[in-house]
């Protein structure tokens, strides 16, 4: 009940990869978990990652890739897209309300459902809700694939921008099945380096903290995590999408793995580096969860009554998944009286930490001249940040607290321009 | 895509609070449902809650006859505020979140025709931090929103509501 409420956008992430954690705690490992409960935490995590990608895609960067980066900033939102492109509006929105209705149909609300719980499932589906479900599936797939292929239209029609705007040569973390599949809900560590090579594979995540170290700095609250053998100055990665589809060797959905070998083939590399493939390979993973979706929608599992099991307790539970922006790490200890002595999160986002950071820094090299800073750079600034589609205004809708603001400060520290972005849209220049 | 509440019908008036319970005052939308859910009739009120409002909640507006979103807000003029909305292309789409005309907004996009009447019932709060719990004065406000609410559900109709418009 309390981790969900962490997150606006992905509680269900936070809820399935806390309820993982403490199924370990009661003692119920993943493939100790009746098949029904996997099966429908698996529903309900394609549903999450199905609408979070929808409404990133479509309400946040659709805006930007279909008029154009430096486009009127009062005509990017997706009042333009319905108004211009009714038909790709549309559908986003749809898409997301799907996303949103497996959701609510697994764990009881859109938001906050409690359908996963210690070691198990609190319910299945009926038939009434499953064939209700099935009755736009197709549609869903259909849409998915057809915004796949309006991705790679856009991409591919100015290849040399979108294969390099902010872009950095990175190692890349995620999961995957034990076959190297493509893997949303459970399995082990894969890390392959710029070159494509692995790092590790199959590791084990409940020692991720043999793999994994954070490190502090004194200007930020966000921590930096970093593969230990490769250290602090090489270590650090690239998780979500684009880290899912260059670690994964195929995806097991046929339409999906189409889509994942014509973006692998559109560079000819071994690993695709670009920033803004984030977007494709988001649009990849939305076909995929509609394909698994459909899938599960015809299993019998999902309406089976063998929803719960047991074990003998522990104190330690550490659970991770492949949440819509990357991996996701919920690790506790809990005394003999079941109170949480320690917790541990690595969330997404902070994983992109330090390549948001190299991002921008790519993006100040190309698109800052002088000691000037300029709408045009604030406003690709802004596009790079948003391929990694980071949650760092969860939780609220208070608008206004949070305005963008851009400093330029010269290396002996000294602050030589300033820019604020209003939450409002209007920009403001304070002198240095 | 069809749109079915869980019960497979859409029911004529939709009451629509918004807001994080564990973030202090933003907790008076959704706490404003939970005392509609124990206090009324809901034969003909759907009661819909999320943390914020998105691009799909146009579709929720579909098949009502009236409409009140309930949120918390630090602009109160008095201890709610009661509006009447109108579609309003505002800056929110380029945000998570959405205020309520933006909403209509979308929908008039999509339904290329007017959504049904909404209104906003806005809360006074003042402290939004994580782990807060509701301050005082917003209980205090809370109250009194609560008070108000009996006089708009004994008369749920537009001409009703516009009657009680305080703002």
């Amino acid at each position: 009940m309390l981790v969900q409420r962490l997150c606006g956008i992905c509680p269900v992430s936070h809820h399935l990869a806390a309820a993982k954690a403490i199924d370990q705690l009661v003692g119920i490992d993943p493939e100790n978990l009746p098949v029904s409960a996997d099966k429908l935490r698996r529903l309900l995590h394609f549903g999450q990652v199905m609408q979070s990608h929808a409404l990133h895609f479509f309400h946040l960067s659709s805006p930007d890739l279909l008029f154009g980066f430096e486009s009127d900033i009062g005509k990017r939102n997706i009042i333009a897209v319905l108004t211009d492109y009714p038909d790709i509006g549309l559908q986003g929105v749809k898409l997301r309300k799907y996303g949103q209705e497996v959701i609510r149909m697994v764990s009881g609300k859109r938001i906050h459902g409690t359908g996963a719980i210690a070691g198990g499932m609190n319910k299945s589906l009926t038939k009434a809700e499953r064939d209700y479900l099935l009755e736009d599936i197709d549609q869903m797939i259909a849409w998915a694939a057809g915004s796949v292929a309006l991705i790679k239209k856009v991409h591919c029609s100015n290849l040399p921008y979108y294969d390099d705007f902010a872009t950095i040569r990175t190692n890349y973390l995620g999961l995957t099945k034990p076959d190297g599949a493509l893997e949303l809900y459970h399995g082990g560590i894969r890390a392959k380096n710029v070159e494509g090579e692995t790092i590790l594979d199959h590791f084990d995540y409940c020692r991720y903290n043999d793999i994994i170290h954070e490190e502090v700095r004194s200007w930020t609250y966000m921590k930096f995590p970093y593969l230990l053998s490769l250290g602090k100055e090489d270590g650090w990665y690239r998780v979500g999408p684009l880290a899912r589809v260059n670690n994964c060797d195929y995806i097991d959905t046929p339409l999906a793995e189409a889509a994942r070998v014509e973006f692998k083939a559109h560079t000819g590399e071994a690993m695709v580096h670009s920033t803004l493939a984030f977007h494709w390979t988001r649009l990849i993973e939305v076909l995929h969860c509609a394909e698994s979706i459909k899938e599960l929608l015809h299993d019998p599992d999902i309406m089976g009554h063998d929803l719960m099991a047991q074990g003998e307790r522990r104190f330690e539970g550490i659970g991770v998944i492949e949440a819509p922006r990357g991996t996701l790490f919920h690790h506790y200890q809990v005394d003999e009286n079941d109170i949480v002595t320690k917790a541990n999160l690595i969330v997404s986002t902070t994983s992109n930490n330090m390549a948001m950071n190299e991002s921008v820094r790519q993006v100040a090299a190309e698109y800052l001249s002088g000691r000037e800073l300029t709408e045009p750079l604030l406003n690709n600034l802004e596009v790079a940040i948003r391929a990694y589609d980071p949650c760092l205004s969860c939780a609220t809708h208070a608008v206004g607290k949070m305005p963008l603001q851009l400093e330029l400060v010269d290396a002996q520290g000294q602050l030589i321009d300033k820019l604020i972005k209003h939450d409002d849209g209007q920009i403001e220049r304070l002198d240095g | 895509m069809t749109v079915k509440s869980n019960d497979l019908m859409v029911k004529p008036v939709l009451l629509f609070g918004y807001g994080n319970l564990s973030r202090g005052d933003d907790a008076l939308g959704p706490l404003f449902l939970e005392y509609v859910e124990s206090h009324f009739d809901l034969s003909n009120i759907e009661l819909l809650t999320d943390f914020q409002l998105q691009i799909e909640h146009a579709l929720d507006l579909e098949n009502r006859q009236l409409v009140l979103f309930i949120d918390a807000s630090v602009a109160c003029v008095n201890a709610f505020d009661f509006s009447e909305l109108t579609p309003a292309k505002d800056d929110s789409y380029t945000t998570h979140a959405m205020s309520p005309a933006a909403v209509l907004a979308v929908y008039q996009s999509i339904k290329k025709q007017l959504p049904p009447p909404c209104f906003l019932l806005a809360i006074k709060g003042e402290s939004f931090e994580l782990g807060e719990g509701v301050s005082a004065n917003a209980q205090n406000n809370f109250a009194a929103a609560c008070q108000f609410v009996e006089r708009l559900l004994d008369s749920p109709s537009p001409d009703a509501w516009r009657n009680f418009i305080n703002v």
